[in-house]
């Protein structure tokens, strides 16, 4: 009688629901930021009546395309396990390196006066360096890199105050403002340049093997190297083109303010890991999109624009936007229901 | 019969489905050094455990003198009964001596000890002469001071001469062994279960250790002593307890027990054994290609070592640990470098301490430890098993999506992994099927030399049973295959079973072997 038993059906059909349910679910806590957003974006709405509109949506836009750029640098390393917190200086001292070099020495430039494209050139060439430099001494020497960033971070800065003697650089060539002065269909530049670095990115971690590399070193570095991947090298290479991205950020934030102050992304980096980890980034590797990076960084863009809107007293600003991180910190660890390590 | 020190009758213990132990008995009497012995898996971790309070058996009873064993929650009762010296170090490494000493009395919520410490059994234990009742602390602020010189009185007692003020971190093995031991006398106990000491000892070393344990026997210490090298167990033990297959087999003075029986008793050939073992055929052909000839491989876990493999001979290595079984083939699969010798495959030259140049040459590996090496734990199963390969399944490194979503469900059918697809994070699986995916990561790329290293480590009988069934498929297909493993019975399929010790190829035991025979080996008896 038992032999005749008809096999269960559940077994068959449960799997299924369960895995559907289970991808649903992976894919909602990427999406976890997009509901703050839209509460956010609601409360700008009643807060004042310029907020939606067009015209506020792009300075938005346009005034955080520096960090979205920094933010996205961040994130490459923050996936291998690793950490810059230099890039803030490289923001600063990469475009100063570039306009120092074309800038006359009546204009406390070097007097080199390169034309602007090779200057242009060189402000990247610069943040790969600084870059290749950081990554050389973490691979190869095996130095702690939270500790070797945070160095180079007040390096750069003290070469960048030295350098300009402290004074704010003006003057450069339009060509140093063009991304951020420039619009397409009403869009600065930046903008433009900024969402196809993340689309980009975010397609090379998801289906090109590098990408996939990166989430396998942060995840358990010695299973990635005993797969065949080359740690080293891959560790070194994200630190050079974070670099450059950070770099590139730097010209956007020039192009964005019309000069380079010597305090050109002070501070800056705070912003960065708060916009990498509310967007879903673990600070111990091998978790998080481009996506959610991006959500992070429009979560901090639309605070910051909400808080000049509703005239909150300038001396306060700094208390208000930090407790707001804090408070969206709490959020994110709540709706993505996992540890921020 | 007095008394006995301890005790353990009728010992259950299960984890989930397995029964780690099934039958564990254990009777040392005060006074001797008592030898536990039986082969991986055997229940003898587990016996420990539960004799040190670590764990409570499902069933069964420990006794110390006759009374029942502390509740688990009180490891202050514990520490006075008995310690176990682990293979790995249970002290702070950046720490002191002293401060790792008085650890405990640092870091208690109520200050108390060494007054009261009076070590039972007085007999023949040192007196007390160093009654120290001070506190190594004065309101939570400690005094060095006073600290060291307990520290170094204590040392002195137990006659161990290392310097209280080193770092805990640069003593030698020998010296932190014995910093261990005086640390358990220190709190009364005066059993001590020493978990493998030898392994990571020279010759001298162990001699050394040895008669210090004799020492502290005679001024009463008795010693439960774990160990692979069973001439040491004839050496320095005066009994000796068997346990094979979670079940005790029998205990005996050493002096009643010649090599043979007790390797025999460790091995239990039994009909069945046997039986299983006529059916292995050599399945290679003697005259198929050699596809992995190495020759004078050295590095500082192995001599010499001269290897070669057919193309579909699946080879075996065995040995105890550190005997370099590991390291070397590491060595093929570019995890370890050796510094001399060379290896070809199918001709070619093999190239060393490089794993994407070991994939290219045709050279899959399922790593030692599955955690440490095999998975990445936060990414899906589709893509650990497809990690090493991502570079074919697609152009200019781009993964093909469906590809890659084809290729990991049909590895998922081929190693019979029980999952919901290629997207489910591989932390969710099972030891066994997490297992399969590390299996399928070396298959993924066709290798034509196989490298195993304990591949059914901590699974299943099921999953090992569809593990080892690949091991034949590959070898069908022309793979050879290279199989590390502290299980006969993975070992049991391979053509010949080479066997390594302290880094020297010193046996070769062709398909068909006898279980007693392999171990023998393993374990050094039959040899030096």
């Amino acid at each position: 009688m038992a032999d005749t038993k008809a096999p269960p059906v559940k077994p068959v059909s449960v799997p299924d629901v369960r895995a559907a349910r289970a991808v649903l679910l992976r894919r909602a806590r990427e999406l976890a930021l997009v509901p703050a957003l839209l509460v956010l974006m609601v409360i700008g709405a009643f807060v004042n009546d310029s907020f939606l509109t067009e015209r506020n949506l792009i300075s938005i836009l346009g005034s955080s395309a520096a960090l979205a750029m920094v933010v996205l640098a961040e994130s490459l390393i923050l996936i291998t396990g690793k950490i810059d917190l230099s890039l803030e200086s490289v923001v600063g001292i990469a475009p100063a390196v570039g306009a120092l070099l074309v800038l006359p020495t009546a204009e406390s430039g070097w007097g080199t006066e390169w034309p602007t494209a090779l200057a242009l050139l060189a402000i990247l060439v610069v943040g790969g360096a600084i870059g290749a430099f950081n990554g050389f001494l973490v691979v190869r020497f095996k130095l702690n890199a939270f500790i070797v960033t945070l160095a180079m971070l007040i390096v750069l800065r003290g070469l960048l105050v030295g350098a300009t003697k402290g004074k704010t650089l003006f003057g450069m060539p339009d060509g140093f403002f063009t991304l951020a002065t420039s619009t397409f269909l009403r869009v600065p530049l930046s903008v433009w340049l900024a969402g196809a670095a993340f689309g980009i990115a975010g397609l090379i971690l998801k289906y090109h093997r590098v990408g996939r590399a990166l989430y396998a070193i942060g995840g358990n570095a010695d299973a990635a190297r005993a797969a065949g991947i080359r740690v080293e090298r891959v560790v070194l290479g994200v630190s050079v083109v974070a670099g450059v991205l950070a770099a590139l950020g730097g010209i956007m934030q020039t192009g964005y303010v019309g000069a380079i102050s010597a305090n050109q992304g002070n501070n800056m980096i705070f912003t960065v890991m708060a916009a990498a980890v509310i967007g879903g980034l673990s600070l111990d590797g091998g978790k998080g999109t481009m996506f959610g990076a991006l959500t992070g960084v429009l979560l901090l863009g639309v605070v910051q624009n909400l808080l000049t809107l509703a005239q909150v007293p300038s001396f306060w600003i700094q208390a208000i936007y930090g407790g707001i991180i804090l408070v969206a910190l709490m959020i994110a660890r709540v709706t993505t229901g996992r540890a921020q390590d | 019969m007095s008394t006995p020190l301890v005790e353990a009758r009728d010992v259950v213990k299960r984890y989930g489905p397995t029964t780690a132990l099934a039958d564990g008995r254990l009777t040392v009497v005060s006074g001797e050094s008592h030898a536990l012995v039986g082969r991986n898996g055997a229940g003898k971790s587990t016996l420990v455990r539960i004799l040190t309070g670590l764990e409570a058996p499902d069933e069964g009873t420990v006794r110390f003198d006759g009374e029942p064993a502390p509740p688990l929650a009180d490891r202050d009762a514990w520490r006075r009964k008995v310690a176990c010296v682990y293979q790995h170090p249970t002290l702070v490494p950046e720490l002191t001596v002293a401060e790792n000493l008085f650890m405990a009395e640092i870091h208690a919520a109520r200050p108390a000890r060494l007054g009261f410490r009076v070590g039972r059994g007085s007999g023949g234990c040192p007196p007390d002469k160093h009654s120290i009742n001070r506190q190594p602390q004065h309101r939570g602020f400690i005094s060095w001071r006073r600290l060291r010189s307990e520290a170094a009185q204590l040392l002195d007692t137990w006659d161990v001469r290392v310097d209280p003020d080193a770092r805990t971190a640069d003593l030698k093995v020998e010296d932190r062994q014995m910093v261990e031991i005086a640390r358990a006398l220190s709190f009364g106990a005066r059993f001590i279960v020493l978990d493998e000491p030898t392994a990571q000892l020279d010759n001298r070393e162990i001699e050394r250790l040895f008669s210090r344990m004799r020492a502290l026997q005679d001024s009463g210490v008795t010693f439960l002593f774990i160990s692979h090298h069973l001439q040491e167990v004839y050496e320095v033990c005066q009994t000796v307890t068997v346990l094979r297959d979670a079940r005790w087999i029998t205990t005996a003075p050493v002096a009643d027990l010649p090599r043979a029986a007790l390797v025999e008793a460790m091995a239990g050939e039994s009909i069945e054994t046997i039986a299983e073992q006529a059916v292995q055929e050599q399945l290679v052909d003697a005259g198929a290609p050699v596809l992995l000839d190495a020759r004078g491989l050295t590095s500082d876990a192995y001599q010499d070592v001269d290897l070669t493999v057919r193309k579909g001979e699946v080879v075996g290595l065995a040995g105890i640990s550190g005997s370099g079984k590991i390291e070397l083939a590491e060595s093929f699969a570019g995890l370890y470098t050796p510094t001399a010798g060379t290896a070809q495959l199918d001709g070619e030259r093999l190239p060393f301490g490089d794993v994407q140049a070991a994939l290219k040459a045709g050279v899959g590996c399922v790593p030692r430890d599955r955690h440490e090496q095999g998975l990445v734990a936060g990414m899906t199963i589709g893509d650990n098993a497809t990690m090493s390969v991502l570079d074919r399944l697609g152009r200019f490194g781009f993964i093909g999506t469906d590809r890659r979503r084809g290729f990991a469900t049909e590895l998922i059918d081929r190693l019979d992994i029980h999952t919901e697809g290629p997207e489910q994070p591989v932390s969710d699986l099972s030891g066994g099927n997490a297992q399969k995916v590390v299996m399928a990561r070396a298959l993924a790329s066709d290798p034509r030399l196989l490298v195993l290293i304990n591949p059914t480590a901590g699974v299943d009988v099921k999953s090992k049973e569809s593990l080892l069934a690949r091991v034949d498929t590959a070898r069908e297909d022309g793979t050879a295959v290279l199989v590390v493993s502290d299980e006969l019975d993975d070992l049991r399929r391979c053509d010949r079973v080479l066997v390594l010790f302290h880094g020297r190829v010193v046996a070769e035991h062709p398909a068909g072997w006898r279980d007693h025979e392999l171990i023998a080996s393993i374990e050094g008896v039959d040899h030096g």
